[in-house]
């Protein structure tokens, strides 16, 4: 099959980025998009001219690296990563509109990579459980109830991609954020530090200029691992709470 | 946003449900219209005084309610500073888009409604110390003035539809998918009761119901 790619491209941070047209012969409908994007930079190599910037690691929809817009929708809208996104996806002839995460927040490094660490921030400031270490605590040690665990453990898949800030109106980090916050308020192991977390999660995210939420739902329609809206309220929870309640009471 | 919201919604419930004391007659309307300004908790609070505190009560509830959604807008704009060439959208509702530009359109459209019943300060064929019944018949006898309360109303019912479930969302009942659900549905039938309660009284007066 054939595409037309429009494509941002941005020479630096400070630089003023365009959406530059480029045309791929031959891509197989197996391909990976990002696989695709190789044979575009190859071509571009070839023929001398500076090739594509876009961020990719894992490749196999674990990593959260891969992030861009593509045809006005994160991840191209499929709920699923952009290196998860195959050929197949699109039509004979297509014309896909390519960008990077749009956010304040996100400033673009070069083309379509973006600098995510205010999530590492947002993480650093309570994403975390404090633990003295030695030698691993028995298994079973701590009992879970099932439903806590699955909903720990689905709230735990979020990889931090980012699509859900790149999609909302907003450009709100609520989804992420709610993610990791949900994740440990289901477990034993989280609650020495729940309320302090949430609180400082928050005022580190709006700190990080995100906006607020204001349950459009745009961010769970876009986000690869399919956390649901409802994480948000297990956040707006816990931080209703935490104007009553102390950690370690 | 959503505590303001909800004593918001609150408030137009009994209004709406108040307005249809029209359809009992002139003596039943006015005598609630006087109750309203003068009686009410009388006399824990003397006459004349609750009105007064109440609508110093909804003022502040409008103030911080329009207060939270420009610093809101504010932060999201903020947050977006680089547009996006090419958008699209899978989730939200045109109601969702619509609340910032109808929340401006229907504070517009408040004005001017307290300007007319509360303050008559525009009066459109009624005269100026005209009691609440005489007020409400004469106005919308007129049908570009049923009109545009219809829109008016339309508009508030459409902010009302996303900012209904916005607000329980905020306050952490969105619990799980079904509790979406629920709790969308639960705004489509606020908005649309209070789109019929509100447009029953214009409406019967024009078709000559109420008179
Ligand atoms: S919540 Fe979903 S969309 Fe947002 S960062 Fe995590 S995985 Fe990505
Ligand atoms: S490259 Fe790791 S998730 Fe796509």
């Amino acid at each position: 099959m054939n595409v037309t790619l429009r494509i941002w491209r941005q020479a630096n941070a400070s630089a003023k980025g365009q959406m530059v047209t480029y045309q791929v012969q031959d891509v197989s409908k197996d391909m990976s998009f990002l696989e695709m994007l190789d044979m575009l930079n190859e071509q571009l190599s070839v023929s001398g001219e500076e090739p594509v910037a876009f961020d990719h690691d894992c490749r196999e929809g674990i990593c959260g690296m891969c992030g861009v817009v593509i045809n006005g929708l994160a991840h191209g809208g499929a709920q699923t990563t952009t290196c998860q996104l195959h050929m197949r996806h699109f039509e004979d002839g297509a014309v896909i509109d390519i960008e990077p995460w749009r956010a304040g927040s996100f400033p673009v490094i070069k083309d379509l990579v973006v600098d995510r660490t205010a999530f590492d921030r947002i993480i650093q400031a309570g994403g975390f459980i404090s633990s003295n270490t030695g030698s691993a605590p028995d298994a079973h040690a701590a009992p879970v109830g099932k439903l806590q665990a699955d909903r720990a453990f689905d709230a735990a898949t979020c990889i931090g991609c980012g699509a859900c800030v790149a999609a909302c109106p907003n450009g709100s980090a609520m989804l992420f954020t709610s993610a990791k916050i949900t994740h440990l308020a289901m477990l034993p192991q989280g609650q020495p530090e729940r309320y302090l977390r949430v609180k400082s999660m928050v005022a580190q995210h709006d700190e990080e200029g995100f906006g607020g939420c204001t349950n459009i739902g745009e961010c769970a329609a876009v986000c690869p691992k399919q956390i649901p809206l409802d994480v948000i309220s297990q956040l707006n929870r816990d931080l209703i709470a935490s104007l009553f309640k102390k950690d370690g009471k | 946003m959503a505590i303001t919201g909800l004593i918001l919604i609150g408030f137009l419930l009994i209004h709406m449900y108040g307005n249809l004391k029209a359809f009992s007659g002139a003596d039943a309307y006015n005598h609630y219209a006087e109750w309203l300004k003068t009686e009410v908790l009388y006399p824990l609070i003397p006459k004349g005084q609750f009105i007064w505190i109440f609508r110093a009560f909804m003022l502040a509830a409008i103030v911080l309610h329009i207060g939270a959604a420009w610093h809101l807008t504010k932060r999201a704009h903020a947050a977006r500073s680089t547009k996006y060439v090419a958008k699209k959208t899978i989730q939200q509702t045109y109601e969702s888009r619509m609340m910032r530009w109808g929340g401006v359109i229907l504070a517009a459209l408040l004005v001017f409604h307290l300007a007319q019943f509360t303050v008559q300060a525009i009066h459109f064929g009624f005269k100026p110390g005209a009691g609440a019944y005489e007020m409400v018949v004469a106005e919308f006898q007129m049908f570009p003035m049923v009109l545009l309360y219809a829109v008016w109303v339309g508009v508030v019912c459409i902010h009302i539809r996303h900012g209904f479930w916005s607000a329980f969302a905020t306050l952490g009942a969105n619990t799980s998918a079904k509790a979406r659900e629920v709790l969308n549905a639960l705004a489509w039938v606020v908005a649309v009761l209070l789109f019929v309660g509100f447009m029953a009284m214009p409406v019967a007066v024009l078709a000559g119901v109420i008179k």
